[in-house]
């Protein structure tokens, strides 16, 4: 589904995966929103589970991201305004919103900007703050591929993640790292944007965590993975406390949707209950 | 296994795919032989089926043991994921059915396999789907030959049966200035000898059959898709990028962006078609899989001796491997392919037909028969089998001599190879 965005160029729509099902604003909502370098694509399972099950789902890719048009988003505070002003333009007054890594910030900052219309959240995969090392920022201008390759590697942690994802005969390595590239090929041919680093870059300079966690007014729940190398569960604590955040640990890295499919849908079955 | 770089070749060979059975403790990859899967309750039967869950419901379908293989293959490959099938020849069908229909068009290399060539020359022809066939080195041939309703440009890593050298990059160049995928079987070469992605190729089969079981025990195909290639910039396939009936009005680009290719092929090409494989072949394939990159290493290594003999016999009038200085592919080979040009090749011998036949029969360690790509040594002469059909001018025009004998060299001692050969020649030698 196409959405135009208000306060956004006439080209600029957002894109967002409804779950194989028209979106009905009438039903309780969902948004979910991915991390860096990725599309709703990493959340099809969750999102048509949820759509079947009465939930009107936005799956949604960012700006500059997937299908949706328009530059990507200088900062978390940024993309939170666009994800209200997306929840404007699909006639939502209140969604719970579930976000992964970058998501999850983003989905913080929006509870915290607009606390009434945001009924739960869910951090996936969530760290504050989300340092970057710069050694990876140098590894990115020096050996893009490298750096991507290097961020694949520690985002999943297992060389037999099972049932797989989005189905049997996937090969997490290789489509994480398919999708990665794919974000990256299209950001630099038709924006000329180095979508690596700007996403990395956001996630890094997000300073304002702990002060929209004061403004939050939802139940928050985190989804950490026991093995995630990229926002190492031990990097959540000070945010978890502040947002007094009920956390589930999977056995799983930091792409706990597609490590872990069935225990994600469990853990946001039971966050959203 | 997370770390800086990627896990290496002969590690994914032993271990993508598969962790030590949670139900059992078992290491060993599980068999799976069973045709179905009890669901948990009615509900999650419905989310099984709507693709809201992972996880398997018909073996025909997906199978665990099936999975190991699919996801091992795809893992040495670099691809996003695969699917294993019957055959080869099932893998190639469910690669062009998934692309293709009736009205659809082909462009393919001339230098195919013999059942690739039949398929498209004649069988797909049957319903609809045509075929340019070009030489694999004539470049402005392959550009020529695109139309409108091309689908899909497909060759082989070696190519039958001169070996001629595909150059993936620049006809892969040419399919994604088209918005075309490039397919490839890289049969003969397996990943260790080359990974076609790297190298801008699209989707990859394999007939399994061949070297990643490298026992002649199975029959057996896997299908790779890289996930690169972007179905709806292309513009080119409503297969994969409008709704589909036949899944609830499912657009696959949309439900996975790198996995679009695997699941139609999966939801419609194995459920429809059902060429899928058992997972006994599947366990078999995957037990091949393991000593892969050793079995490469030492069929490279005794086809190396072989030629050096061959070249050097007397009685050998050319050999045809892309190593040699002459051979048309070399400067290709060189760098496509610098581990090596695989195990099978040919070389025509000196003398008549019969003289061709008294050499076949008179080996002891090579076994005549039709495959290639076992551990045990083969051989087998076109004139006299496959080609038999055909006069000598015939011949001639598919690149094969009354002499011409096609080897494929496995894993014995070489020196015991080189022998049989020698005793060999001397019996047709004597029977001019």
């Amino acid at each position: 589904m196409k959405l135009q965005v208000q306060g956004h160029d006439a080209d600029a729509y957002a894109y967002a995966y409804t779950g194989g099902k028209p979106f009905d604003p009438a039903l309780p909502c969902i948004a979910f929103v991915h991390g860096a370098l990725h599309d709703h694509s990493v959340w099809t399972l969750l999102a048509r589970w949820f759509a079947h099950h009465g939930w009107a789902v936005l799956a949604l890719d960012l700006p500059g991201h997937g299908r949706s048009a328009g530059q990507p988003l200088a900062s978390i505070e940024h993309s939170a305004d666009w994800l209200l002003a997306v929840l404007d333009a699909a006639g939502v007054a209140q969604a719970a919103v579930a976000g992964h890594s970058m998501g999850a910030l983003i989905g913080l900052e929006a509870a915290a900007r607009a606390p009434e219309r945001i009924t739960r959240l869910v951090m996936l995969g969530t760290a504050y703050p989300m340092k970057v090392s710069q050694a990876l920022f140098t590894a990115a201008s020096e050996q893009p591929l490298q750096a991507l390759r290097m961020v694949n590697n520690f985002s999943i942690s297992s060389t037999a993640a099972k049932p797989s994802y989005p189905g049997p005969g996937a090969w997490l390595h290789g489509s994480n790292q398919a999708l990665m590239q794919r974000n990256v090929d299209k950001a630099r041919r038709e924006l000329g944007i180095d979508l690596f680093t700007h996403d990395f870059q956001v996630c890094d300079r997000y300073v304002g965590g702990l002060q929209a966690a004061a403004q939050v007014r939802c139940a928050v729940h985190f989804i950490l993975g026991a093995h995630d190398q990229m926002a190492s569960p031990r990097a959540s604590r000070e945010l978890g406390s502040a947002l007094k955040a009920n956390v589930t640990t999977l056995p799983a890295g930091h792409h706990l949707m597609a490590e872990a499919p069935d225990a994600v849908l469990q853990a946001l079955r039971n966050a959203l209950a | 296994m997370p770390g800086f770089s990627d896990p290496g070749f002969d590690t994914l060979a032993l271990h993508a795919g598969a962790v030590p059975d949670p139900a059992t403790g078992a290491r060993a990859v599980p068999i799976h032989l069973t045709t179905s899967f009890v669901f948990e309750n009615s509900e999650h039967a419905a989310s099984l089926f709507n693709m809201e869950r992972s996880g398997h419901v018909y073996s025909r379908i997906s199978n665990p043991t099936n999975a190991v293989l699919e996801e091992r293959v795809a893992a040495l490959e670099g691809g996003a994921g695969a699917i294993a099938t019957a055959s080869g020849q099932a893998a190639l069908h469910l690669a062009i059915c998934t692309l293709a229909g009736a009205g659809s068009h082909i462009v393919a290399s001339s230098a195919l396999y013999g059942g690739s060539h039949n398929l498209l020359s004649y069988t797909l022809a049957r319903f609809g789907i045509s075929t340019s066939f070009v030489r694999p080195a004539d470049v402005d041939g392959w550009r020529a030959a695109i139309r409108p309703n091309t689908r899909l440009l497909f060759g082989e890593t070696l190519g039958n049966p001169g070996l001629d050298v595909l150059d993936i990059p620049t006809i892969s160049a040419i399919a994604h200035d088209a918005g075309l995928p490039l397919l490839v079987d890289s049969t003969f070469t397996t990943p260790w000898l080359m990974k076609p992605f790297e190298h801008g190729a699209d989707l990859v089969f394999h007939s399994a059959t061949k070297f990643l079981s490298g026992h002649g025990t199975v029959i057996g195909g896997v299908l790779v898709d890289s996930g690169r290639f972007d179905w709806d910039r292309s513009g080119r396939f409503p297969e994969l990028t409008e709704p589909y009936a036949g899944f609830h009005g499912m657009v696959f680009s949309e439900e996975s962006t790198v996995g679009a290719f695997l699941l139609r092929a999966r939801r419609e090409g194995l459920r429809d078609f059902g060429a899928c494989m058992s997972p006994h072949t599947a366990w078999l394939i995957l037990q091949g899989i393991e000593t892969l990159p050793l079995r490469m290493a030492r069929h490279v290594e005794n086809t190396r001796r072989l030629v050096s003999y061959l070249v050097a016999h007397p009685q050998v009038a050319r050999v045809g491997y892309p190593e040699l200085d002459g051979h048309p592919s070399q400067a290709l080979a060189l760098r496509l392919l610098p581990r090596g040009c695989g195990s099978v090749f040919s070389f025509d011998m000196k003398g008549s037909r019969a003289q061709g036949r008294a050499f076949i029969e008179a080996l002891k360690i090579f076994s005549h028969l039709a495959n290639v790509g076992d551990c045990r040594s083969l051989v087998i002469h076109p004139a006299s089998t496959t080609h038999f059909r055909m006069d000598d001018a015939a011949l001639g025009a598919a690149g094969i001599t009354p002499g011409t004998i096609r080897l494929s060299i496995g894993l014995e001692d070489a020196d015991d190879l080189i022998d049989d050969l020698k005793r060999a020649f001397k019996v047709a030698e004597k029977s001019a």
